[in-house]
């Protein structure tokens, strides 16, 4: 068996072995937790190590196919190439940090942290999949879990609202995605008729698809996929979701599970429906635009510390979709980069927050101030976290913004420097102003206390030290992003800019 | 007509499933003779052993495939897929009959006699190949529900459910017997076969397509659709509580059966002509199930809207007019099968005189198993995978995007039924959410299940997970079955 299918399957006999301990038993049950995240995390690191870089454009590695429903051309099929490893590595620290900091759940733990390995899992076997049937599946069985945390572990007035909208939201996307796969799985010829990815590519490339049905079902991809990863106009779901959502939940969705939209387009729908991918693509850099900018200025507008990280990070997809709409090998690298990014920063700025919330009491700005001096661990995590927010070299999500402005440059130079300026100028005065009213001023605090122990700062550690390795070495996920995005690139039929690596010694005297 | 063209006209040698089911309840009617009132209920557990041998023995027998042109029965693979589904459903039923028994003062011997009554007619409808049997199996069906529905004589609602499904269920078998006299006043023939065969000649014959429109009317009563589908909700609130599984579960699937052998044997062809018209009501159907059961209150009567909107889903398969939408038709009732038996074997322990969902409130204290077996039959009714409602709602829009190629409409119909898992995540989740989750449950005691509640609901908890991970042996099944239909 591939170590990927360990990967998901862990944490998923974990929940299910949760279910036959006794609730008081509270250590067994986080230990096995811990235990089953932590295993699946050093398993990803494993398979990110032992992942033959020199062989990337060949296709995936560790794969493993088993024959499940052949009559509907259903197998199981897992398998990673330069996409979607780095997202499983990032996948799995974040869930492991994830089920680190849910110490704060207080009441009926046994069932949070049932939910929260399934959702780990679930999403973790997404990424591995390749059968869109289970590619769908797992997904699904992530996002579930999700709606049910919120609404029962959630905080905040507006927590039933919140989990409404967000249940109906991503429900409808995810159903439109199913809608779209259907009718994709249905082009093919009835002796054909497969849902396993590589197939279908090779099938769609020997047969290009005609117009009319790539007419019809990149919107449904589109938008149901746009949904999920709250593409403007359709983000209103997730700054009030992750603002009641408990922390471990915020930091597993809106790092991991949002990222299942923007993999889903690199991998079906850019490839397979490439003369639509052409039509879209400057519909969808200006839809950006509305994350970018309009989602920015909102952010700009918020006291909720959780309301403005929520806002920033559907500002960040922003960029993500930029990088898709570019179509060329640039910008989707980027695009990979930044979603691998995205996702450490989001659970890591989540879970500080949430940290907060416990300590701090409010999340509102205007009655904070001065905190640096009570908390100089979490406030020192939180402001290196907030300045990768605005993209500060030296984070992983700068060389994914850059590789994402330089694509769209080739595209419109006019979408780029807009975007530039929400990148740098928006985004700048609320981080910076966020962390002027949380952590400097005069303000004095009584009967609050710092993370001190090595296990409490683990989780914050980890995610941190993980965005500055990618921020300074980003090739070590780049070369392989760049060998497997080439052939969606050329299945897209862009003409390939070539990402010459800058020469050994270039910028030394 | 010798006695040998009878035996051969009736194909006595395909109907043992059938004679057992009839003779096993003619048994029981003479047990009850002999039977003290008060172990009465033990009559149940015969009828359930006698069940359980006959549904072995439908894995001995071997389809005879086609039916001879002219006979009135067709034993092949889809009748015996669907005997299956109802012998399986009323053995749940009259185990919940068991628990059940000790709210009836005056016994509850004849029961189990017209539940197997009830059975033998539905095992008639899945091989129906006549419209006369079809008839009479659907008279044998709503006769001994017309009991069944009202065996609480001294419980006002009972009555009140009784005389509902009686007049509404009269008026549908007046529609259908009409239609039946079209066809045959048209055609000159009852046969389904034989029908077929005339198709091409009656295909602008409009009194011939009246008498159709007027049979589908009286089953989409059977199968609690758009127009016929008001009743559902009052009858299964006020039936008592196995009843209306049985309802819920097997006279369902019975009109189901009879709705693909009309529409996909007697008048092939006429599907595709009308399939504007199974879309719409499969629609309508769909939104009308899902937007009443989000107000409801009584958790037997959000099940009768749920049941409502199921009917569509169902349609959806039956409006794609081909092989896949059939296969998916019968995947989803298998499914639906256990879904709806661990829901009812849930609500048969524990809401004794309540159906409130309220009454619900703490249940996963007071008993693990029976919160865990409902919450997952509400998680499987919302189509959330694993549970066999995924995997059967994924068949159906498969089948409807299938047929979109053809006929967009059914893009649009696929939109409507996506618009109605949504809707419905709504209801099944509240469901959940009281068991789990309500502030000051109003009573913590225990309750104590019985061993065969206990095994029943383990039983259905697997089934429900098996067909959702592991579709491969029912779904080829599934297959084989509808090749006895025309597309």
């Amino acid at each position: 068996m591939s170590p990927l299918t360990y990967i998901f399957l862990l944490p998923m006999l974990a929940a299910l072995l949760l279910l036959l301990i006794p609730r008081n038993f509270l250590v067994v049950i986080r230990g096995i937790a811990l235990l089953a995240t932590f295993a699946s995390l050093v398993l990803a690191v494993v398979v990110f190590c032992k992942f033959d870089g020199n062989k990337a454009a060949d296709g995936f590695q560790f794969a493993q196919q088993q024959d499940w429903a052949p009559s509907l051309g259903i197998s199981y099929h897992v398998g990673v190439d330069g996409i979607n490893l780095g997202l499983i590595l990032m996948g799995a620290v974040v869930v492991f940090a994830a089920v680190c900091v849910s110490r704060e759940i207080k009441t009926r733990e046994k069932e949070f942290y049932i939910l929260l390995l399934m959702m780990g899992g679930g999403i973790l076997g997404a990424f591995a999949s390749l059968d869109l049937f289970f590619f769908y599946f797992f997904h699904e069985l992530a996002l579930v879990p999700t709606f049910i945390m919120i609404g029962l572990w959630g905080k905040g007035e507006n927590k039933n609202y919140a989990t409404f909208q967000i249940t109906l939201y991503l429900s409808l996307g995810a159903l439109l995605v199913l809608l779209g796969l259907l009718a994709l799985y249905l082009q093919l010829p009835l002796h054909e008729r497969t849902l396993d990815l590589e197939r279908l590519t090779q099938y769609f490339k020997a047969h290009p698809m005609p117009e009319a049905p790539q007419r019809l079902i990149f919107p449904l991809l589109l938008f149901g996929f746009g949904i999920l990863v709250s593409l403007w106009p359709f983000h209103t779901w997730a700054p009030l979701g992750y603002g009641s959502a408990p922390t471990p939940t915020a930091m597993v969705h809106a790092g991991v599970l949002k990222k299942f939209g923007l993999y889903g387009l690199i991998r079906i729908a850019l490839p397979l429906l490439p003369d639509e991918a052409q039509h879209w693509a400057n519909i969808i850099s200006v839809l950006c635009l509305g994350n970018i900018l309009y989602c920015g200025l909102v952010a700009m507008r918020q006291r909720n510390l959780n309301l403005l990280i929520g806002n920033s990070s559907v500002a960040h997809m922003g960029f993500a979709f930029l990088g898709i709409a570019s179509l060329n090998l640039i910008g989707i690298t980027g695009t990979v980069l930044i979603m691998v990014a995205h996702g450490f920063l989001a659970a890591l700025t989540f879970s500080l927050s949430g940290y907060l919330r416990d300590e701090v009491k409010t999340l509102d700005m205007d009655q904070m101030g001065g905190l640096l001096r009570k908390l100089p661990f979490i406030g020192t995590v939180m402001i290196m976290a907030m300045l990768a927010g605005c993209g500060l070299p030296g984070f992983a999500g700068f060389p994914g913004e850059v590789l994402v402005l330089f694509g769209t440059w080739q595209r419109s130079e006019v979408i780029s420097a807009m975007a530039v300026w929400g990148a740098l100028v928006i985004a700048g005065v609320y981080m910076l102003r966020a962390i002027r009213d949380i952590w400097h001023g005069d303000k004095e605090w009584a009967g609050i206390s710092d993370a001190l122990t090595f296990w409490r700062r683990l989780p914050y550690g980890l995610l941190l030290a993980s965005l500055i390795l990618f921020g300074f070495f980003p090739r070590l996920l780049t070369d392989n992003i760049k060998a497997s995005v080439a052939p969606v690139v050329r299945m897209v039929g862009v003409e390939e800019m070539e990402m010459t690596p800058v020469p050994k010694g270039h910028f030394t005297r | 007509m010798n006695s040998e063209l009878l035996i051969r006209h009736l194909q006595m040698e395909g109907l043992t499933l059938e004679i057992a089911v009839a003779g096993l309840a003619l048994l029981l009617l003479l047990l009850d003779l002999w039977t003290a009132p008060q172990s009465k209920s033990r009559l149940g557990f015969v009828a359930v052993a006698g069940l359980l041998v006959i549904l072995a023995t439908s894995f001995l027998i071997h389809p005879g495939g086609w039916a001879t042109p002219g006979a009135m029965l067709a034993q092949d693979g889809l009748a015996v897929f669907f005997q299956r589904i109802f012998l399986v459903a009323a053995i749940f039923v009259l185990l919940m009959a068991g628990e059940w028994a000790d709210r009836i003062p005056m016994g509850i011997g004849e029961f189990h006699v017209i539940v197997l009554m009830a059975l033998t007619g539905m095992m008639l409808a899945a091989a129906a190949n006549d419209f006369v049997l079809v008839f009479v199996a659907l008279e044998l069906i709503s006769a001994s529900f017309y009991v069944l529905v009202s065996f609480q004589r001294s419980r006002l609602q009972s009555l009140e459910a009784g005389v509902k499904y009686l007049i509404q269920s009269a008026l549908a078998a007046a529609f259908l017997v009409f239609g039946i006299a079209l066809i045959f006043g048209t055609a000159n023939h009852t046969n389904f076969v034989l029908l077929s065969r005339e198709a091409a000649a009656l295909d602008h014959n409009k009194v011939y397509w009246l008498g159709v429109l007027l049979v589908l009317f009286g089953l989409s009563f059977k199968i609690a659709a758009f127009p016929l589908q008001v009743w559902a909700p009052d009858v299964y609130q006020g039936a008592p509580t196995p009843v209306t599984a049985f309802l819920a579960i097997a006279s369902k699937a019975a009109g189901f059966v009879l709705v693909l052998r009309v529409l996909f044997v007697a008048m092939p062809k006429l599907a595709v002509h009308w399939d504007k018209m199974l879309m719409l009501a499969a629609g309508i159907t769909i939104l009308y199930g899902n937007l009443c059961a989000i107000p409801q209150r009584n958790l037997k009567r959000l099940l009768g809207y749920s049941s409502i909107a199921n009917a569509g889903y169902l349609l959806v398969g039956v409006a794609a007019v081909n092989p896949s939408g059939a296969v998916a038709v019968l995947y989803y009732l298998a499914g639906y099968l256990f879904t709806l038996a661990a829901a009812f074997l849930v609500i048969c322990v524990v809401m004794r005189d309540n159906d409130d969902i309220g009454a619900l409130a703490g249940l996963s204290r007071r008993s693990p198993l029976l919160a865990g077996a409902l919450a997952l039959a509400m998680v499987s009714l919302a189509g959330i995978p694993p549970m066999a409602g995924f995997l059967g709602k994924f068949l159906l829009l498969r089948a409807a995007i299938e047929r979109g190629a053809a006929d967009s409409g059914c893009y649009w119909l696929a939109g409507v039924t996506i618009i109605g898992v949504v809707i419905s995540l709504y209801y099944y989740f509240g469901v959940i959410r009281v068991m789990y989750w309500a502030k000051d449950p109003p009573d913590l005691s225990p309750i104590v299940v019985p061993a065969r509640v206990q095994i029943s609901l383990a039983a259905c908890m697997v089934a429900i997970v098996y067909l959702g991970i592991s579709p491969g042996s029912v779904l080829a099944g599934a297959t084989e079955a509808v090749k006895a239909l025309k597309f």
